[in-house]
């Protein structure tokens, strides 16, 4: 309430209001009550794994409290290298995502609802299956003498088979490949909440099709565009099988190495310090991109 | 769809009215460039525009659910059209702020449209559509989703505006009350048809068939058959349980033909014992009053007839006119001038 609402003179007024509220703090317990169960589980399977892990990025029983960690993450340039490369890839995957998703959400939008389900269909079939298979799928088409290398010479397009495996261009395919659908699927379901009215509006008011487009559709749209790029970019910073199998010696992710300092070094304090690096940094790309894009402000213009 | 021809004059109120499924909406679609005509042409000043997809007609729009863009401003909003036509920057400040006036929304301009309510959201959609001085334009049901008051407010200030700007308006409605005060002329539609079109009241007063007769305001239906023409060119017609009256032809009849007879429930009046028939008026019959509702400006009396059913009477609360009690008997008095006889369709 504000002051300016607030009666000034006589406890008579007060209590109607207080008595106004009680209701409400009684529906807001109602609605606590029914969080209850899934913050439980949140505290018992996320938070407090994630304190385990913070904890033991400072402390080893032999050193007690220690700082010996992230200092070695400051010191050995190569993780910084990875961690930046990391970034790079990411950033990466997520402009082919939009830039392949965006017109596949769109046409998904505008088709005729039959055609638009069978094609959805399609778009999310590769869920069914597991990702390691799909990534062993991607080897088999992408390698030395696999499907694309050897129609590609057949069709004497190129005289000997192109590097496609084991590099960042399969790190890309790959990680592209598995991630697009979540991009067409945040896009898409914004994109059928914008009333096809408004684009008749607009062509009513003069607007071409391609001036409908840019001047209405496309800012509609945009929540889902922040949407997708966001979940792309924060699912990329922490890929592992795809980059694992498909790259080579010089496109190490950060989830690799965390991997490997747990499996083989066995030095699980900083694999600890690495996943909190890569925790804290992705809250920052996180709170930065808020900044710039205003999620909020996007999320409530739809109302 | 078939048969829809009419001509519309320039500056007047043109309204489509019928029920759900009469192809108003779909007519007006044509005329927009929504929905195309599998035969037929759709002429605006003239010129044939049915080949032309909707941006290249020029005529203002206002759809039903107000199609505010969400995303922008209410001055961004009524800007659009103008932007579009590469309008001046200046000139598209002074012609947005005389659009906003005549709407009456001064100091609107820097608000968003989830910040309106439904009545301003839809003067904003009608600024919009006027501001760049479209040669027609077009409402698909603007005041369907409004309130009662609001809508009869609404109803008045659309008019006023369209007689200030003598703009040409075809305007879409399922609600007779709406089409009759706003109109200059109106198409009343069912199943794809044009019934009759024609100003409000020549619609009202000399409806050309039954359905005309049923959808707009009320009527009390008496079939019988046609007896014989009166000697002034009335038609003499006697339904089935023994009333004799004479009507006003729809169509030309001949004797021995089926008939339905439409009368007016506020063109029967009730003649207190041994009063006069007012002037003019010939029909008459007795009955009883079977039931009495008081409804405010006026009251509705159910009169049966004995034999040929009942007949609902509107007597307006007037000092001086008396009340009937429920049980009275009752005769009735009216006009042959507003007896309309149409040829039964069932017969």
């Amino acid at each position: 309430m504000s002051p300016a609402e607030a009666p000034s003179t006589g406890g008579a007024h007060m209590s109607t209001v207080d008595a106004s509220r009680a209701p409400e703090r009684r529906e807001a317990r109602r609605y606590l009550l029914l969080l209850l169960p899934a913050v439980l589980v949140l505290l018992a399977l996320f938070v407090y794994p994630l304190l385990g892990i913070v904890d033991r990025s400072v402390y080893t029983p032999r050193a007690g409290y220690t700082l010996e960690f992230y200092a070695r993450i400051w010191r050995v340039p190569v993780y910084l290298t990875v961690i930046w490369r990391t970034f790079q890839i990411s950033a990466l995957v997520t402009l082919l995502c939009l830039t392949l998703g965006y017109p596949l959400a769109y046409l998904l939008a505008t088709l005729r609802p039959r055609v638009a389900q069978l094609l959805m269909i399609v778009v999310i079939l590769p869920f069914f299956t597991s990702i390691i298979v799909r990534t062993y799928a991607w080897m088999v088409l992408l390698g030395r003498n696999g499907v694309v290398n050897q129609s590609m010479t057949w069709l004497g397009l190129i005289d000997a088979p192109l590097a496609l495996l084991y590099n960042q261009g399969g790190v890309l395919i790959g990680m592209t490949y598995v991630l697009l659908p979540y991009m067409v699927l945040t896009i898409y379901s914004v994109m059928r909440g914008i009333e096809p009215g408004l684009i008749r509006a607009a062509h009513s008011l003069g607007a071409s099709r391609a001036q409908a487009f840019r001047r209405v559709f496309l800012p509609l749209s945009l929540p889902g565009i922040a949407g997708g790029t966001l979940l792309v970019f924060i699912l990329s910073l922490g890929f592992f099988i795809t980059p694992a199998l498909m790259g080579g010696p010089g496109d190490v992710m950060i989830a690799m190495l965390i991997e490997r300092e747990v499996e083989f070094t066995l030095n699980w304090s900083f694999a600890s310090a690495l996943a909190v690096i890569l925790l804290v940094l992705t809250l920052i790309g996180f709170v930065g991109y808020n900044r710039i894009v205003r999620l909020e402000r996007i999320f409530e213009a739809r109302g | 769809m078939q048969d829809v021809s009419v001509t519309i004059d320039p500056g007047s109120f043109f309204t489509l009215l019928g029920p759900s499924g009469s192809g108003k909406t779909t007519t007006l679609m044509m005329v927009a460039g929504f929905a195309y005509p599998t035969r037929g042409e759709v002429f605006v000043d003239g010129a044939p525009v049915a080949g032309l997809p909707p941006q290249k007609r020029d005529l203002g729009m206002v759809f039903q659910s107000y199609a505010v863009f969400p995303h922008l401003t209410v001055f961004d909003n009524i800007a659009f059209p103008l932007q579009i036509r590469h309008v001046r920057r200046a000139e598209i400040r002074q012609r947005v702020g005389e659009a906003l006036e005549l709407v009456r929304l001064r100091g609107y301009d820097g608000r968003l449209p989830r910040q309106l309510s439904g009545g301003e959201q839809q003067r904003v959609a009608l600024a919009r559509a006027l501001v760049f001085r479209p040669r027609v334009l077009l409402m698909d049901e603007p005041l369907g989703a409004l309130d009662k008051k609001l809508r009869a407010h609404m109803q008045l200030e659309l008019k006023h505006i369209q007689r200030h700007l003598h703009v040409t308006v075809i305007y879409v409605t399922h609600d007779q009350e709406e089409a009759l005060t706003m109109s200059d002329r109106v198409a009343v539609m069912q199943r794809g048809r044009i019934e009759q079109v024609g100003p409000p009241a020549e619609l009202y007063e000399a409806p050309a068939s039954r359905f005309v007769a049923d959808f707009l305001g009320e009527s009390n239906f008496v079939d019988g058959v046609v007896t014989g023409a009166s000697v002034d060119g009335r038609w003499l017609v006697r339904a089935a349980g023994g009333l004799e009256f004479q009507g006003v032809g729809a169509v030309p009849l001949h004797a021995g033909q089926a008939v339905t007879a439409a009368i007016r429930p506020e063109k029967l009046v009730p003649l207190d014992a041994g009063g006069a028939a007012p002037g003019g008026s010939v029909n008459t019959c007795k009955g009883t009053v079977d039931e009495a509702i008081y409804v405010g400006d006026a009251t509705r009396y159910r009169v049966a007839l004995g034999g040929d059913g009942a007949l609902t009477v509107k007597v307006p609360n007037r000092l001086g006119l008396r009340q009937h009690a429920e049980g009275e008997a009752v005769a009735l008095a009216w006009s042959p001038e507003e007896t309309r006889i149409f040829p039964r369709s069932d017969a």
